[in-house]
């Protein structure tokens, strides 16, 4: 199975610098964003293709955490997002699992449950590929059968 | 240097003295006019009744006396009239004719004689012996031989005692015969002497030439000038006149004179001011010590009333100080709940880097070698980054521990420059996630501000505060910080790029409570607070708001130094005290 990849997204560099090291620690391929548009920008790019998870702060300056988790569901349905959240935008990150979050952390987390959420985040993302491929090839032989 | 105790004191002092001055004046002013009409109407009605007692009592008098002399006129014309010349010239005659008169009349008749045209008494009925007595070249004879009868002024004659005569011309064989009587002077003084007029009222009788024709009952040494007027034949002699003046004891009397005798005699009344107007002196008095009771009962009042309004005053003032304190402290308690979310954020983030790097130092001790080179290396920098992080953590306590440390009321020198700066570094992450600029123009060499440095501070606060919200509910911008000064003044604008204020709201946009944020968002406190504070500062507050474009507000303060002094007479406590000391709690860390 191949490793899983995170888009990591936070607008604090030393909190993505030391989150990566820690995950990647733990088996995860991390790629760092530092804010809304530089992550959705990653995602429309080559290495965006192979992202699993992306784990996404609430409060960023520019385009905040909710915005980014629509921009991200419209363009990208299957990708999983965690949300991070300090206690005061707590409120956010239960809209952001209104609007399709797979769940949400609050900051500073504890890295052994956020590795258990991307993984799960992870296989249920790719869970959902592998039934759509199967779908889909379900479909090509009904159609050959024809 | 004048502290504000004192210059309070001072205050207080000089409004009790206006309200006990407003107080005596109101209530003065009206009693005296009242009093001073109600007197001077009453002594004016006095007078004249005065006066008319007076005139009617001389009329009456004058009336009498007049009557007296024609009834005794009449008495020698029937006489004269009545008899024969042989009967007249008959002594014996004469003398029954007397005793009949002044069994009659009393003692007023003193004799009866008849005297030829050549002034020689031919018959005689009397107590002298002044048969034969020759009165050719007596005045009153040659008077009375020139008209039908004559009375004559009181003369002493050749019987050596006060009398007047009464002399009636009669024609008798072909010759003018004069028949004479003498009234006693004694009945007649008893006439006027009579007249009592109060207690030092009297009445005497003048001729033309001022000389008595009565004793008076109190030497009056003529002055003449009272008498002047009608002796001199200037006045109406049917009417009664009344003058004032002094007499020759040098007392202040009245005088009545009406004319008696066709004119020739005059009548006068007498009497001393003083007793005349005593009821009304009387009254005077009584009006006066009531007035000083009334006075001295305004003046205590006045006294004690101004100094209770005023000390009630003191305290409203003290408490009104007191409760100002309050609501700033108030407002600033909420100023830093509506912060608070913000500062929780800003710290959270250095704590979960920290939380991160310990967490990676705990990764890294799990490891088979902990203590290789490049393990240490990584060891060191999570190190530094923890130190780094704690620090950050430190400075955004201190910046709002400096905010959130209790009112001082205290005025100190204050840099504004360096206020606004620690107010824009507090807002910094509230400012980083509403997509809000700050800007700050601040000038160089910026006079310094007497004022209280966290009162000024809230100022500020609430200003970008509300500025940086306005911004943020129109989609992002810039709030410019600017900071100026003139001759006089320090000034701080505030200026946002919102959506700008209603007029319909800007003139109530410093009332208490008025606030157009949703319920539990604002106090409406805020712009209320800075109002107060900034007048407390002896500046003012402005604004101008274009809907659509944006905001300013602009606050000036009087620069600190001696043009910022304030008056005397001025409100109490409300005023800055400047302190030699200068705060550098703002400056730390900085």
């Amino acid at each position: 199975m191949n490793q899983t990849v995170v888009l990591l997204v936070d607008d604090e560099v030393p909190f993505v610098e030391a989150m990566s090291r820690r995950l990647t620690k733990r088996g995860l391929t991390i790629i760092p964003a530092f804010s809304g548009q530089e992550a959705l920008d990653k995602l429309a790019s080559k290495e965006g293709e192979r992202v699993d998870v992306v784990v996404l702060d609430v409060k960023m300056p520019g385009m905040d955490g909710l915005e980014t988790l629509a921009a991200i569901k419209a363009k990208h349905p299957l990708i999983e997002v965690i949300m991070l959240t300090g206690h005061g935008t707590i409120e956010s990150a239960i809209e952001g699992m209104k609007r399709g979050a797979y769940d949400y952390l609050l900051k500073p987390s504890d890295m052994d449950l956020l590795t258990t959420k991307v993984t799960e985040a992870s296989t249920k993302k790719r869970q959902h590929e592998s039934r759509i491929q199967e779908a889909r090839a379900q479909m090509i032989a009904l159609r050959r059968g024809d | 240097m004048v502290g504000p105790r004192e210059k309070n004191g001072r205050y207080y002092r000089l409004l009790t003295r206006t309200i006990m001055l407003v107080v005596i004046g109101v209530s003065f002013v009206p009693l005296v006019l009242t009093n001073g009409v109600i007197l001077h109407q009453f002594g004016t009605a006095y007078r004249e009744k005065i006066y008319e007692h007076l005139d009617e009592l001389v009329q009456k008098h004058s009336q009498n006396i007049d009557s007296f002399l024609t009834d005794r006129l009449g008495d020698i014309r029937i006489l004269a009239r009545s008899y024969d010349l042989w009967e007249l010239s008959n002594e014996t005659f004469l003398r029954r004719r007397l005793t009949l008169l002044r069994e009659e009349y009393g003692g007023v008749y003193v004799d009866l004689g008849l005297i030829d045209s050549q002034g020689i008494q031919a018959a005689y009925a009397g107590p002298f012996k002044l048969t034969a007595a020759d009165y050719s070249q007596a005045e009153w004879f040659q008077a009375a031989m020139e008209r039908e009868y004559y009375i004559s002024d009181v003369f002493l004659g050749l019987r050596g005692t006060p009398h007047f005569i009464i002399a009636v011309k009669q024609f008798f064989q072909g010759r003018d015969w004069i028949i004479r009587a003498t009234i006693d002077f004694e009945a007649f003084n008893s006439l006027v002497e009579n007249i009592h007029i109060g207690r030092t009222g009297f009445a005497f009788i003048l001729n033309r030439q001022g000389e008595f024709q009565t004793k008076p009952r109190k030497e009056v040494l003529l002055t003449r000038d009272p008498y002047s007027a009608y002796l001199k034949g200037g006045s109406d002699p049917k009417k009664t006149t009344i003058v004032t003046g002094i007499d020759g004891h040098g007392v202040e009397s009245i005088v009545a004179m009406a004319a008696l005798k066709s004119g020739q005699w005059l009548l006068c009344c007498q009497q001393e001011a003083a007793d005349a107007f005593a009821s009304l002196r009387r009254t005077q008095v009584l009006a006066l010590i009531a007035f000083l009771i009334s006075g001295l009962g305004i003046v205590a009042v006045a006294f004690f009333l101004s100094k209770r309004m005023v000390n009630r005053l003191a305290q409203a003032d003290q408490e009104k100080s007191v409760m100002n304190e309050k609501v700033i402290e108030a407002g600033r308690l909420a100023s830093i709940g509506e912060l608070a979310a913000g500062i929780a954020h800003e710290i959270n983030n250095p704590v979960a880097i920290m939380v991160e790097e310990a967490g990676w130092v705990e990764d890294l001790l799990e490891d088979e070698d902990p203590t290789n080179e490049e393990n240490l290396a990584e060891l060191r920098r999570a190190a530094i980054q923890i130190k780094t992080q704690g620090r950050r953590c430190k400075e955004i306590t201190h910046k709002l521990l400096s905010f959130a440390r209790k009112t001082d009321p205290a005025v100190h020198e204050v840099n504004l420059n360096e206020l606004v700066a620690d107010v824009t570094s507090l807002l910094k992450q509230k400012t980083r996630y509403a997509n809000v600029r700050i800007e700050t123009k601040l000038a160089p060499d910026l006079p310094l501000v007497g004022a209280s440095p966290s009162e000024l501070q809230q100022v500020v606060l609430n200003l970008v505060n509300n500025a940086v919200d306005a911004v943020d509910t129109s989609g992002g911008g810039t709030v410019t910080l600017t900071t100026r000064s003139n001759k006089n003044s320090i000034f701080v604008d505030v200026a946002d790029t919102g959506p700008g204020i209603p007029e319909s709201d800007l003139n109530r946009i410093f009332d208490p409570f008025f606030t157009t944020k949703p319920v539990g968002q604002g106090t409406g406190l805020g712009l209320s607070i800075c109002y107060g504070i900034v007048h407390k500062l002896g500046g003012d507050i402005t604004v101008r708001s274009q809907l659509g474009v944006g905001s300013i507000f602009t606050v000036r303060l009087p620069m600190a130094g001696p043009s910022a002094s304030c008056a005397d007479d001025s409100p109490p406590a409300q005023k800055p005290i400047r302190l030699p000391i200068s705060d550098n709690t703002l400056k730390e860390e900085g």
